[in-house]
């Protein structure tokens, strides 16, 4: 299986996906106007990376920014890797928020409420400007 | 032709006197979304010192400019009728107050969605800031979409962010249609 790499754009983030290391990440910013034809290549990639996953999955989402019509679609990413900890691998989402972001916070909070996976909230000094 | 080079200097004087930040009438592509977004997070960045403020402000214009985009009556005006518009067409002014920003967004839209827009803002109006929250919650973990991918969260968000009530008006143009006005007050 081929990782996932897209470069990031002015209102789509960075993404790694690797299928051999079970490291997934969503970095930067996600405000598309039509956020479900950005994600959907990334929910089929999950959907054939669940056949075969890595013994240990973590999806890093460093986001400075989404939009409302994105947050349905993280949320998609996240139900995506529910079956794959259900069948017994290790998986977690490692929620990157910086420190003065209270509203990244909570957002992460509510997505831990919706998802049964492990949620680690990490404060960061800074995104952008990478 | 003198009057018209009057106009031009009282333009400037209104849009610094209310210190607007933006202001562009006109049809809507996402290209030209992106480019006014750029212009936008520029400015904020050079005025506004507060990270989280600066945040929330550009939300809430994110979330006011696709709201323009994906809900839009695609008409405009010409003379006293509407005509129907290939792209989305409305108005967009951010301005700088004592309070915090001020993102005003307005575009015609079809007369029979007028009830159903004024029900969700008012129901977002009577609530405070956890019941918005809660709202929010449940809204996205109920897994469904609108056609723009957002399942009605934008106008919950943008509450949620200003900190203060939503002000709107709708202007009945004719029988069809009504222009729909739309104030958000982001407090810092």
């Amino acid at each position: 299986m081929e990782p996932l790499q897209l470069e990031g754009s002015p209102k789509t983030p960075h993404v790694h996906f690797d299928p051999v290391t079970g490291l997934l990440e969503l970095k930067g910013r996600s405000i598309p106007e039509n956020s479900i034809d950005f994600y959907k290549p990334l929910i089929d990639w999950i959907d054939r990376y669940a056949r075969n996953p890595a013994g240990k999955t973590a999806l890093h989402v460093q986001l400075e920014y989404f939009n409302t019509s994105s947050s349905k679609c993280i949320l998609d990413v996240f139900k995506k890797l529910e079956p794959i900890r259900a069948a017994g691998s290790e998986v977690s989402v490692l929620w990157h928020y910086e420190a003065d972001d209270e509203d990244m916070l909570e957002a992460g909070e509510d997505y831990s409420g919706i998802i049964n996976i492990p949620f680690k909230m990490i404060q960061i000094a800074e995104v952008g400007d990478e | 032709m003198s009057d018209l080079l009057d106009r031009i200097h009282d333009l400037y004087d209104e849009l610094e006197r209310h210190r607007v930040m933006l202001s562009f009438k006109g049809a809507l592509s996402p290209e030209l979304i992106t480019v006014l977004l750029g212009l936008v997070e520029r400015k904020l960045d050079a005025m506004e010192g507060d990270a989280k403020a600066r945040k929330r402000v550009f939300n809430v214009v994110v979330e006011c400019l696709q709201n323009l985009f994906h809900h839009n009556g695609h008409l405009r005006a010409e003379g006293n009728t509407v005509e129907p518009t290939k792209e989305p067409h409305g108005v967009v002014m951010i301005a700088k107050n004592d309070g915090g920003y001020q993102v005003l967004t307005g575009n015609f839209m079809n007369s029979g969605d007028m009830d159903q827009l004024k029900n969700h803002l008012d129901r977002i109006n009577a609530l405070d800031q956890e019941a918005l929250r809660e709202w929010y919650r449940a809204k996205l973990a109920d897994g469904t979409y609108s056609a723009a991918g957002g399942g009605g969260l934008g106008m919950i968000d943008i509450a949620r962010r200003s900190g203060g009530k939503l002000e709107y008006a709708f202007v009945p143009y004719d029988k069809d249609s009504a222009f729909f006005s739309l104030n958000v007050n982001v407090n810092t």
